[in-house]
């Protein structure tokens, strides 16, 4: 692993140059890295952070993808980590030309990475950096708690696909003062008119004395003013702070719940468990984006590189050698799909859709077919649609509002069902459906969709942690619920109850798994 | 202080160093970034290498080697908690019908999931769909196709290639010793991690080692015999290099350049060769009752067995692959036995007979030990119950062991004793050869860790 060398820098420099010509924003900084294919399969299980903290699962895959590495050797291109400053590893066998091309893919990675809404909590964060800092503390507190660091590990990690990551970006999102009003705030519109019930004169007097004072000492406003109120009104402070204390976020997830009502994480001796849990929930956190954008990332990426490559002077001669590579990446393939492929036909295809106009009432309600296919009103917006789009959405959303009839009949995408005819002893593969809704949801069930599961105050007794889950239609992974109900029982101190749903004959059955001792009971006959 | 300098230098570096003349030196260290820039990822100093940061002290730690962390996996049943670490199969396939299995350390992180495996819908779809005989539907996948709903687009066939009858003893003979590079290492595993018993030294036989000569090292420009096809890829190579090849167009072996040295004999040498000490006959039924499930389950046991045998003889373990229906064969390799499946009836002596027959022909029974692992769904319409036991008699005269699985069939009643079991209690030949016989009766769905539950069974 190391520095790419001048040489290549300066094309990577030249490529940042076109690409912000275009359009694409990101900072400045950005680091590249030569890697061997043995060196990703060791980074992969550690989702490509170097600095990640050790963990035992991780050495096991590592274990494993070296055996399979013998068996399916394979030879990826690049990889993009979402830091500050972004980090980028590339093979150590490419060409100059591949790297032009690469390099591009990379920006528009990094582009899509620094921009996109679903990125927002991991924008102000040198992630490799602060992985770095966790795992000392993690190898640190290794020394002194042994494996029962990894227990914690292991038993956070075990609903660290449930945080509450919608949570956190919309408390990131919210105001400030929303969500933590000051003082004055607080004895403006709170104090005086709902604690105190004031009248309207007297309200207004205040209102007076605040703007004398803020005119007199603007730079002391509060601190007079407060002085003024805690004589007059001995109780405000406690009010205030009671009124705080009822504002503090509820806790957004299981994890957080746990760190801050658990018994037994409150012991002295066990506050140290807090700090790993917090390591492993905010890792989980960093990369959710990442899944949930996918499609979206991987066809914004290839767009660009097909945008700009060709564009570039610097790759004279070697446009077929290109052509070559990108209908690897970008082919439909039969059977199958290809997230590649399928992102980078529908940001050209909206593209196109927004540039004529198409997305719009106007078009909507044309419902002659040859009207439609004439349908141009050259608003040349489409590059800022798809700006836009990559700005504020994930695969879902991307997916589900633009997988249309068009575009699914476009690129003849099917569905494709299999099934045996034993005549010929042979699987045969058809055409299912051409439907584009299918497809759709064929797709959408493929995204990532964590179960909703919530701690239930309401049904909370005698110290036992009762978890509801929302069902949705699936019911959860019967298997798993055991291990993972040990590890919450082990976090809490305590009974764990969890209310779930089980489908029995194809209809969903409520049951009640319990956790108590390490043994796992249900309520099913 | 040189000396404690060394602890930190990889293990290349260090050998040089000891080796090294005396005046050689080696270059000095950077002190920016560290010992070796291009040091491994996981070495304590990883930010010395991304961004020349100081390294912290101390020295923290590697990869965990697998000994280790079956170690770990070994204190968490102590500590109260469940074992995590399985052993899986990642299975490719090749051509001609071969495969390589490789044997890989897995483990299941757990969490809430939704299920994907059942759904509302799907059930009631099976119910609709039952008078639909001749099609069942197994899938759908997202893909690409131009046509009318309703086409088939391309088909598949549903057994691999290469199945039907084990004949070309060539084809699947390279699988056998991929299996076997990775056998060693499950058998230490399952020694290991399961607890599965070391074998009891029943008068085995001490290990014979002969010396072979063999023509199979190389040897440029001269030796004893010729290798043709070795040579001419050299010849190519060497064209290759002066530009000479185009591989494009038919090559023409007139413009060829050749170089004496391109010339690859083959040279006699002394190997070193270990006689086996134990031989292993694994047989089962591969009828059409075992289709599916029974035959997974038979096979992933029986590689395991192979596996902690070949780790128990150091690797000196001889195999012989039988199958049965009615009538029974000789199978060469591994994967002729994992992929055969025929659709007739059942006799299990014709097995018993077969292997009563090699271990007289070979006289193999004054030179090994021989076990004989069975696997089976427990049907059997050996028609003369005599004569079976006394095909079966015969066999406890030589074995050391025997172990004889049975699948039950999820469509069988589960309290009723098969036909095979049947006998062997009518004829009570478990008491009777309580020391060599084990039998185990397993349902078709078993995990691997009831698998090999069952192989502790067979060989305790």
């Amino acid at each position: 692993m190391e520095i790419i060398d001048q040489h290549t820098k300066e094309i990577m420099e030249g490529c940042k140059v076109r690409a912000r010509d275009a359009g694409l924003r990101f900072d400045d900084e950005s680091i590249e890295y030569i890697v061997t294919n043995q060196d990703l399969l060791e980074l992969s299980p550690k989702g490509m952070i170097p600095t990640l903290y050790d963990y035992w699962v991780h050495d096991l895959e590592i274990l494993k993808g070296r055996r399979e590495y013998e068996l399916y050797p394979h030879n990826p291109y690049e990889t993009v980590i979402n830091s500050r400053p972004p980090l980028s590893f590339y093979n150590d066998n490419n060409p100059d030309w591949l790297n032009v091309m690469i390099f591009y893919h990379v920006l528009a990675h990094i582009d899509f990475m620094q921009n996109n809404g679903y990125f927002r909590h991991t924008w102000d964060d040198d992630f490799v950096g602060l992985a770095l800092a966790d795992k000392r503390l993690i190898n640190d507190l290794r020394t002194r708690h042994g494996r029962w660091v990894d227990y914690v590990i292991e038993f956070t990690r075990g609903i660290d696909n449930i945080t509450g990551y919608y949570q956190v970006l919309s408390d990131l999102n919210a105001a400030e003062y929303i969500a933590k009003p000051g003082r004055l705030d607080y004895f403006f519109d709170v104090f005086l008119q709902k604690v105190k019930n004031v009248q309207a004169p007297e309200y207004l007097k205040e209102i007076d004395d605040f703007n004398r004072i803020k005119r007199e000492s603007p730079l002391d406003v509060e601190s007079i003013l407060m002085s003024g109120i805690r004589n007059r009104f001995p109780e405000f402070e406690n009010l205030y702070e009671k009124y705080q204390a009822e504002k503090t976020p509820k806790p957004r997830d299981i994890i957080e719940y746990l760190m801050r009502y658990s018994p037994f994480l409150n012991k002295e001796e066990n506050e140290w468990m807090k700090s790993v849990m917090q390591i492993v929930r905010n890792t989980a956190l960093y990369f959710e984006p990442q899944r949930r954008t996918k499609i979206m990332n991987e066809g914004w990426a290839t767009y660009w590189h097909f945008e700009l490559f060709l564009q570039d002077d610097r790759i004279k001669g070697h446009e077929a050698d290109f052509a070559r590579v990108n209908a690897f990446v970008t082919s439909l393939p039969k059977l199958g799909m290809n997230p590649y492929a399928i992102g980078w036909r529908l940001f050209q295809h909206i593209e196109e859709m927004a540039e004529k106009g198409r997305i719009s009432y106007d078009f909507e309600k044309i419902l002659d077919v040859e009207e439609r296919k004439k349908f141009d009103r050259k608003t040349g917006k489409g590059r800022d649609f798809i700006f836009k789009l990559r700005n504020e959405l994930c695969d879902f959303n991307f997916i589900n509002t633009y997988v249309t009839q068009d575009f699914a009949d476009r690129h003849n995408l099917v569905i494709i069902g299999e099934r045996v005819n034993e005549q010929r002893m042979t699987k045969e593969y058809y055409i299912k459906s051409k439907d584009a809704d299918d497809y759709k949801k064929l797709i959408i069930d493929s995204l990532i969709h964590p179960p909703f599961i919530t701690v239930s105050e309401e049904t909370q007794r005698d110290g036992v942690l009762s978890l509801v889950h929302q069902y949705e239609g699936k019911q959860l992974i019967p298997e798993f619920i055991e291990n993972v109900m040990t590890g919450i029982e082990y976090l809490w101190g305590g009974e764990v109850k969890l209310e779930t749903h089980l489908i029995q004959k194809g209809q969903p059955e409520k049951i009640t798994y319990v956790m108590k001792d390490r043994k796992l009971s249900s309520d099913a006959s | 202080m040189r000396k404690s300098d060394n602890n930190n230098l990889p293990e290349k570096v260090k050998r040089e160093i000891e080796n090294s003349d005396v005046g050689h030196r080696m270059p000095e260290e950077s002190k920016r970034f560290g010992s070796d820039l291009s040091s491994h990822i996981y070495s304590p100093d990883d930010f010395s290498v991304l961004q020349a940061i100081e390294p912290p002290s101390p020295h923290y730690r590697t990869i965990k080697s697998l000994d280790e962390l079956l170690e770990r996996d070994e204190q968490r049943n102590k500590d109260g908690f469940k074992r995590k670490i399985n052993i899986g199969k990642i299975i490719k396939p090749g051509r001609a019908g071969s495969k390589k299995i490789i044997i890989v350390p897995t483990t299941t992180e757990d969490k809430f999931y939704h299920d994907s495996r059942v759904s509302e819908e799907n059930e009631n779809h099976e119910d609709s769909r039952d008078s639909d005989s001749d099609e069942t539907e197994t899938g759908e996948s997202a893909g690409t196709a131009e046509g009318e709903v309703g086409d088939v687009i391309g088909e598949r066939p549903l057994t691999p290639e290469g199945e039907g009858e084990g004949t070309g003893a060539g084809s699947g003979s390279g699988g056998e010793h991929e299996i076997g590079a990775s056998a060693y290492e499950l058998g230490k595993v399952l020694t290991e991690k399961f607890k599965l018993p070391n074998l009891k030294d029943k008068g085995a036989r001490k290990t014979v080692i002969r010396y072979n000569y063999e023509l199979t090292d190389m040897n440029r420009k001269h030796g004893q015999v010729l290798d043709k096809r070795k040579t001419l890829m050299e010849i190519i190579k060497t064209n290759i290099n002066l530009n000479r090849f185009d591989p494009d167009m038919p090559p023409k072996p007139e413009n060829f350049i050749i170089n004496p040295r391109d010339f690859m004999y083959r040279v006699l040498s002394k190997e070193k060769e270990y006689e086996s000490q134990a031989i292993v006959f694994f047989v089962r039924d591969y009828s059409g009752s075992m289709h599916g499930k029974p035959t997974e389950a038979i096979c992933s046991q029986h590689v395991m067995i192979y596996s902690w045998l070949m780790y128990q003889y150091q690797e000196q373990v001889m195999t012989r692959f039988i199958l049965h229906d009615t009538e029974a064969k000789e199978v060469p390799d591994f994967y002729s036995y994992y992929n055969l499946n025929v659709a007739g009836g059942t006799k299990i002596q014709s097995a018993v007979d077969l292997v009563n027959e090699i271990v007289e022909k070979e006289n193999l029974a004054a030179n090994y030990n021989i076990y004989i692992f069975y696997g089976g769904d427990g049907d059997d319409w050996s028609p003369d119950k005599n004569l079976f036991d006394e095909a079966f008699s015969k066999l406890f005269s030589y074995v050391n062991r025997m172990g004889i699985t049975i699948v039950r069939n999820s469509y069988m009643a589960q309290d009723k004793l098969t036909d095979f079991e049947l006998f062997l209690k009518e004829r009570s030949i478990l008491e009777k050869h309580k020391d060599l016989i084990e039998l185990d009766v397993i349902s078709e769905d078993a995990d691997d860790k009831r698998l090999v539950e069952g192989i502790r069974n067979l060989v305790s």
